[in-house]
Parts: C-alpha cells; structure tokens; sequence
C-alpha cells in the first residue's frame, strides 16, 4: 500500500495538502474521512490518527498527523520545488514564521466565521448570537490586515516572489469565509491580486476542484439526528 | 552588531530559545523585553516585531517573530548537532509534528493554568472562579495525557532516544504550571522520568537559570493600575 491521505475537503489544511500533492504529481490513495459524519471518530481512523483529526498522512506503516508536518514531509520526500519550501535559510524562515503564526490567528478566525455564520445557522439549525458572530467577523478582519501587512506586504507571494506552503496555508484559510458567503476579497485589492497569482500557479482545474466541497457547503444535506446531536457537542467550543 | 535575541524568560517559548543558544553555544545579545512592564507594546520594540511579541530575533537587517520559526533559523544557521532536527525523514517529521500541535494544545492549556492560577488573581487582582479554574486545569491534565500516549509513549524523549527541539519546546510549557504550583508530575512516573532526562541533558544549571523566574512568578507583586489596563486586552486574547 502507497502514501495515503486522509482528508476531507470540507478542512482548509486537508485542502493546502490535497493541493500541494496533486500540483506535485504526488501519487496517493485519497481516504475520505467525512467530518459532518463523524467519520474523524471511528476506531479504524483512530489507528491512522490518535488525535482524531484530519488531514492525517499513512506511508506504509508511518502514520503522520498536522497538516504542517504532512507538507514538510511530503516536500522532502518527493523532493519538489525549492519555492515550496526554499533552502535558503531567510526565505525559509518567513514560511516557517507564517506556519507557526496561523495555528492561533488566521487557522481560529477563519473556522470560526464558517461555523458561526454558516454551518452552525444553515447546516445545522442552530442559531448564533449576533455579537458573538459580530466579534468574530471583526477578529476576521483584523486577521486579515496582519496577513496583509505583515506577512504579505508588497510581495508576490508570502516569502517573496514564488509560491511556498504558506501562500497554499492562507490562501485554504480564506476560502473558508469564503464558503460562509463572507466577502472576504471584498475592499482588499491586494488580497485579490494574491489570490488570482495563487490560483494561477496551482491551475484552474486543481483550484476549482479542491474548493467544490467548501463552495457548496451551504447545500449539504439535512444531517441525521444522531449524527447530528454528536457534531454539535463535538464542535460547541466554535460557538466562542 | 550580532544575533540579538529579545526574550522574557517569564514566557515559555522564550525560555526554550534561551536554552537552545545558550546549550549549543550560539553567541547572541540578549535584550530583555519585560512583559509585565509592557515593555513588547513599545514602539521600539514594534521595529523589531510588529506582532509586539516575544520572542523575536534580530540577525543584522532581519528580524523573525515566532518560536518555532527561531528555533528551526538558529538550528540551520549556526549548524548545532543533528539530533535536535534529526536530518531523517520520518524523525523530523516526528518533531514537525510535535511543534504543530502544540501551539492550540500544550502551550494553550499551559498558559491559562498560570494565568487562571496566579497571574490574573494575584498580579492582575481579577478573580477567577473555582469551576473556570477546575476546567482549564482538567484541560491541562487531558493533554498531559496525549502528551504521555501519543508523543512519548515508552521513547525516552518525544521524538526517539534522544533530545530534539519538541523536548525543549514541551518542557518549558511544562514548567509554566510547574511555576503556578500545580503538581503537573505527580501520578505521572513517565513523564516525571522523561523531565529529569531532559533536565540532565539540557544541563541542571542551564535548565535552572533559564526557570529562575518562573519559578519565582507567584511572588510577582500586584502591577500598577496602569500597566494593568496596557496589558489586560493581550492577556484576554492570549488566553482565550
């Protein structure tokens, strides 16, 4: 059995990984985990990854969970692009500044103006209260202004002039309130035309394709009432 | 002027840099930032770190924010032993790994046992109620309980038998706690064993200069009403 990845679309970093595999010509065996349906809490997925979570990564008997360490390792061993995630010793520290920095800023905000806004009210029929979806829009944007003057500045990229990890990162994070309806690009000129030069390096097709879950999210499905009771216990903490 | 390091050894990812240079013999300046003074919301210090957090570093012209992102640039820099990122694939996966996750799990619970415990009661006079109290310390214990049966296991350190920088980076969370007076070791033989070998590995004398003072945190003295109301926004954000 070859390099498995356990995903789900639904996620901002199972979409960074599903991306940087196939624009990479990584072969591998997509598992679809569906989040929506507990699928993350299975005994067998348990075995992949103990912390319940996707995205999560399967190399023979290696098993791989967090998102930044799947790309890393996937970067070495495939051995792509420099720009991905540069040996130069400075252009890899701004990506590794990033990768460390979203995980308690963009990463939080960005989840939560999709569940606030959009899953929680439409999918699940579970009212939020307008301050608490209010305070999380402004943290969204205050989020946004840091990914704009602090990590992108006047750069094509994150690091520079080429694409790395941490442009496929954010650029995941956004198309999350994306997918709430939010109009993130919106007033952020600078933020669009980033954007537009992330998609065109990953290609249409790919880009499309790895946004056909977030994109449609308001349309899932009624959700079965069991399932549906333990999804809203497990994600409750997104309600802050 | 050289590698410049601006730490407050109250913060744990400061200490673990601290140990790093000061154990690998790195040459560096060490530019206290007084956290409690509110010395990070300054403007001199915002040339160095917009975010106005430490740690950060200045090598010359550049400047980095993000432990994690500081710790992988002075590895790579300054050539230190393999070990602490071992050059193999699957081990430096195994500490990219450990990085990533704790950011939203160790460092997170670490840091709100010592501001629930003594930083906001004690320093900041803001009482904090016995069941918030008893909630943020059951979340301490559950994730001291991945950090046992996921991380650890029966290695002698997080990654292999040896120490790395997911050691470093977890020890330090640890003794925030530690400092609070909660009994983070007691009832947890592994864990008790694995912090006396990284204790002796890192060196006892380094190790207790870097903890001095944390060690010393419940005997902070009540802040100014001033510095308190600079400070309280960031505290609130930081440990929500």
């Amino acid at each position: 059995m070859g390099l498995e990845l356990y995903l789900d679309l639904l996620s901002q970093p199972c979409r960074a990984v599903y991306i940087f595999a196939k624009k990479n010509g990584i072969p591998f065996q997509l598992r679809t985990v569906e989040l929506l349906k507990g699928q993350h809490y299975t005994d067998s997925f348990a075995q992949v990854n103990s912390l319940r979570k996707v995205p999560a990564l399967k190399d023979g008997d290696f098993t791989l969970a967090e998102s930044v360490a799947i790309l890393l390792y996937l970067s070495r061993k495939y051995k792509t692009p420099d720009h991905w995630y540069p040996q130069d010793l400075r252009a890899r520290a701004r990506v590794d500044e990033y990768l460390s920095w979203q995980h308690t800023a963009l990463r939080s905000c960005c989840t939560r103006a999709l569940w606030q806004k959009m899953m929680f009210p439409v999918v699940l029929g579970q009212p939020v209260p307008q301050e608490t979806l209010s305070s999380t829009l402004a943290d969204l944007d205050s989020c946004l202004q840091l990914l704009e003057d602090r990590f992108l500045r006047d750069q094509d990229f994150i690091t520079g002039s080429q694409i790395s990890v941490a442009d496929l990162m954010a650029i995941e994070e956004l198309m999350h309130p994306v997918g709430a309806g939010c109009q993130v690009f919106e007033n952020r000129p600078k933020l669009a035309k980033w954007r537009q030069r992330v998609e065109a390096v990953v290609g249409e097709d790919l880009f499309r394709e790895a946004h056909a879950v977030i994109l449609k999210v308001k349309d899932t499905p009624p959700l079965d009432p069991a399932v549906k009771e333990n999804l809203l216990h497990s994600v409750r903490s997104l309600l802050q | 002027m050289g590698l410049e390091l601006y730490l407050d050894l109250l913060s744990q990812p400061c200490r673990a840099i601290y140990i790093f240079a000061k154990k690998n013999g790195i040459p560096f300046q060490l530019r206290t930032v007084e956290l409690l003074k509110g010395q990070h919301l300054s403007d001199a210090f915002a040339q160095v770190n917009p975010l106005k957090k430490v740690p950060a570093l200045k090598d010359g012209d550049f400047t980095l924010s993000e432990s994690v992102a500081i710790l992988l640039y002075l590895f790579h820099k300054y050539k230190v032993p393999d070990y602490w990122y071992p050059q193999d694939l699957q081990a430096r996966a195994r500490v990219d790994e450990y990085l990533a996750w704790q950011h939203t799990a160790l460092r997170r619970n670490c840091l709100r046992a010592l501001w629930h415990k003594v930083m906001l009661p004690v320093v900041m006079g803001e009482q904090i109620s016995s069941e918030l109290l008893a909630a943020t310390l059951a979340e301490l214990d559950v994730t001291l309980q991945v950090l046992e049966d996921k991380f650890l296991q029966d290695k002698a350190f997080l990654v292999g038998p040896q120490i790395s920088l997911a050691d470093l980076v977890a020890i330090t969370e640890l003794m925030h706690p530690v400092g609070a007076g909660c009994q983070v070791f007691e009832g947890r033989p592994k864990l008790a064993a694995w912090y006396r070998r990284v204790e002796a590995a890192v060196g006892e004398d380094l190790f207790r200069e870097a903890h001095e003072v944390i060690l010393k945190v419940k005997d902070t003295p009540p802040a100014d009403p001033t510095v308190k109301q600079k400070l309280m926004p960031g505290v609130l954000a930081m440990i929500r």
